[in-house]
């Protein structure tokens, strides 16, 4: 009988990430090609009301812990999130339930947590996991290297595994499961101490509203082709009009013109949106490296000959100033529609 | 002040990675290694902290031989020691790493311990979480703006669409991130200096690996794409695409 399956599912303000849906869904499809038993855990407020909607995803048993009171066990006071409790909490919550496989979402908390829970557990682990294989109850994992200029497969021998998993990679499957039980974790249980609490987030400076680039599955990109900063303002029109996000390259970030969250590639972001349109962006391997796994890739550029064109799925060789305000007028009838 | 910083030697970012005959490592033939960029910006956050309050920079790496570039390349930038843990071969993952950074970090005593956020070889996104557990350490991870002030720490650490401002005790594990400040160019002279700072080597602690790469290959090849050339004709074409052929508007 192999250790049951973990998937810490996020939540932010009560609501669950869309991340949390893919963990869940391929926790639970991990579950079943392993003959193993699937648990979902979450840290959180208003969990109860909410985790209903975690079901039809393949949740069955969902155990939580209330942030707040995972968070009166510091002396510390107003404060969101603390790395070393939720590092804990998870862990212990693990080990208490004999969980050999734990599955969080690659998102910069999952990031924070995967490290520090495969140490408390003592297992091996892979951040970033765009896909993941049950072979004799075995599971192996490949994740992208080298900023995504290439992949690995990997195994371990180890029998305890922590796996985060790239967002927007694994799409959720829906079944036919509606019904979920839930209970709820006592704080005391998961051994939390003041002492995990050493550094505390105090605050969280939301930059913008704006859909950000590592999470959209639609990107519209600038580059230096776009002459300056104000006409940027094509890339947000095109970007508002197709429901996406905006992006950039570093040479456009590098001359202030945007900012440095938005800057796509091998010191910014790697994104795997479904689509993703680079304009007046060249294509230098380092942009490439964060967003080659793009579902679909459209570039727009003058010159025939940039590398961008050889990555690309479509593309048309012409002038950003004249395409970008075509493109989203036509993008506006279809979408609407 | 006493500051440690850990660097790891990577290839060039410029690199066409070309696998190995293995099919399980890339083939080092003809590429570079430099230190890795997100390093560059932890020894510059530290050179600055002793500039500020006084104190030393140790840079420490662990690896094969060549991992000393890394050390000198911090030294070239001002770092005052260099410690060189020596794994006994290249077969070693991110916990063997985190393992021998934190047994010779354990009895330092730094104030602060810096890394970059992640290294662009393998994008591991570990070792400073793991290296901070190791020794019950609190750590920010992916700081973008660090202050330090009688001993408290404030940190910009950055997230989806915003940061968080996190406050901690010290000592501290920092993961850099880009942003986090303007790396030095070295100087004739912090080269000429860098010449004839010594490494002290210390044997590693640990050995083991449980990560196996069973292949290494290069991503999915795109068949062709389609380019047009007619401008803003093509437009409403490639918009029916999207939509028809591609699925994704
Ligand atoms: C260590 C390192 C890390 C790096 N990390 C990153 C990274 O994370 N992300 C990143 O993006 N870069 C990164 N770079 C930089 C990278 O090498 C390139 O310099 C950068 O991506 C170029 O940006 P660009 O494509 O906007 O500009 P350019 O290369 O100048 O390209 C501009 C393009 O616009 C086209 N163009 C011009 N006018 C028009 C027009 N009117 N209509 C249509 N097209 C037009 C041109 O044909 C050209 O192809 C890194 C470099 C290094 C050394
Ligand atoms: N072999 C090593 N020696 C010293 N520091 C390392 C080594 N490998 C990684 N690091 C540090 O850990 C950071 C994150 O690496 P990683 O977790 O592998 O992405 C790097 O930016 C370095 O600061």
């Amino acid at each position: 009988m192999p250790g049951k399956i973990l998937a810490f599912a996020e939540s932010k303000e009560g609501k669950f990430k869309n991340s949390a849906f893919e963990v869940v869904s391929e926790a639970s499809k991990i579950a079943s090609e392993t003959g193993s038993e699937l648990i979902v855990f979450a840290i959180g407020t208003v969990m109860e009301q909410e985790a209903k909607v975690l079901a039809k995803y393949g949740a069955v048993n969902f155990y939580y812990t209330d942030l707040n009171e995972l968070n009166s066990k510091s002396a510390k006071q107003n404060f969101i999130y603390s790395p070393s409790a939720f590092a804990k909490a998870v862990s212990n919550f693990a080990k208490s339930m004999n969980a050999s496989t734990i599955l969080l979402s690659a998102t910069s908390l999952g990031k924070d947590l995967a490290g520090r829970i495969a140490i408390q557990t003592d297992s091996t682990v892979f951040n970033d996991c765009v896909d993941i294989k049950t072979e004799g109850g075995k599971i192996t994992a490949s994740r992208p290297v080298f900023a995504g200029k290439s992949i690995v497969d990997i195994r371990t021998d180890s029998d305890k595994i922590t796996l985060s998993l790239r967002p927007n990679v694994f799409k959720p499957h829906v079944g036919d499961n509606d019904k979920i039980e839930i209970h709820k974790v006592d704080v005391d249980s998961l051994g939390i101490s003041d002492a995990d609490f050493s550094s505390v987030v105090k605050e969280v400076v939301v930059s913008s509203e704006k859909l950000d680039v590592a999470e959209a599955d639609r990107i519209v990109s600038g580059g230096r082709g776009l002459r300056g900063p104000e006409n940027f303002k094509m890339i947000e029109e095109l970007a508002a009009a197709i429901g996406g996000a905006t992006g950039a390259s570093r040479a456009v970030v590098d001359a202030g013109w945007r900012p440095h969250s938005e800057q796509v590639g091998q010191t910014g972001k790697t994104v795997s949106p479904s689509l993703y349109i680079a304009c007046g962006i060249s294509g230098a391997i380092q942009h490439l490296a964060g967003m080659s796994s793009a579902k679909c890739i459209v570039a727009i550029n003058k010159d025939k000959d940039a590398p961008i064109f050889q990555i690309a799925n479509y593309g048309i060789v012409g002038d950003v100033f004249e395409i970008l305000p075509a493109l989203t007028e036509e993008f506006k009838k279809v979408v609407s529609k | 002040m006493k500051i440690i910083v850990c660097v790891s030697l990577v290839p060039d970012s410029t690199t066409k990675v070309k696998i190995a005959d293995t099919k399980k490592s890339i083939d080092e033939s003809g590429v570079s290694f430099i230190i890795n960029p997100y390093d560059e910006f932890a020894v510059e956050e530290a050179l600055r902290l002793k500039e500020k309050n006084g104190g030393e920079v140790t840079a420490v790496s662990y690896g094969t031989d060549k991992s000393k570039e890394a050390i000198k390349k911090a030294f070239q930038m001002g770092a005052d020691k260099g410690v060189f843990i020596k794994a006994a071969d290249s077969n070693y993952d991110s916990f063997s790493t985190a393992k021998n950074l934190s047994d010779y970090l354990k009895s330092q005593n730094a104030d602060i311990i810096l890394f970059g956020k992640q290294s662009i070889d393998f994008d591991g996104m570990l070792i400073p979480s793991m290296v901070s557990e190791l020794l019950n350490l609190p750590c920010i991870s992916v700081v973008v703006k660090l202050d330090i002030e009688n001993g408290k720490v404030i940190a910009e650490r950055e997230i989806e669409g915003g940061k968080e401002i996190v406050e901690s005790s010290m000592p501290i594990v920092i993961g850099a991130q880009k942003g986090i400040n303007e790396p030095r160019y070295p100087n004739l002279k912090s080269i000429m200096a860098a010449k004839s700072k010594p490494i002290e080597e210390i044997p590693q602690t640990y050995s083991g690996n449980k990560v196996e790469i069973t292949e290494m290959k290069l991503p999915p090849t795109k068949s062709s794409g389609k380019i047009f050339t007619n401008g803003k004709d093509d437009v409403s074409e490639l918009v029916r695409l999207l939509r028809e052929e591609a699925k994704v508007i």
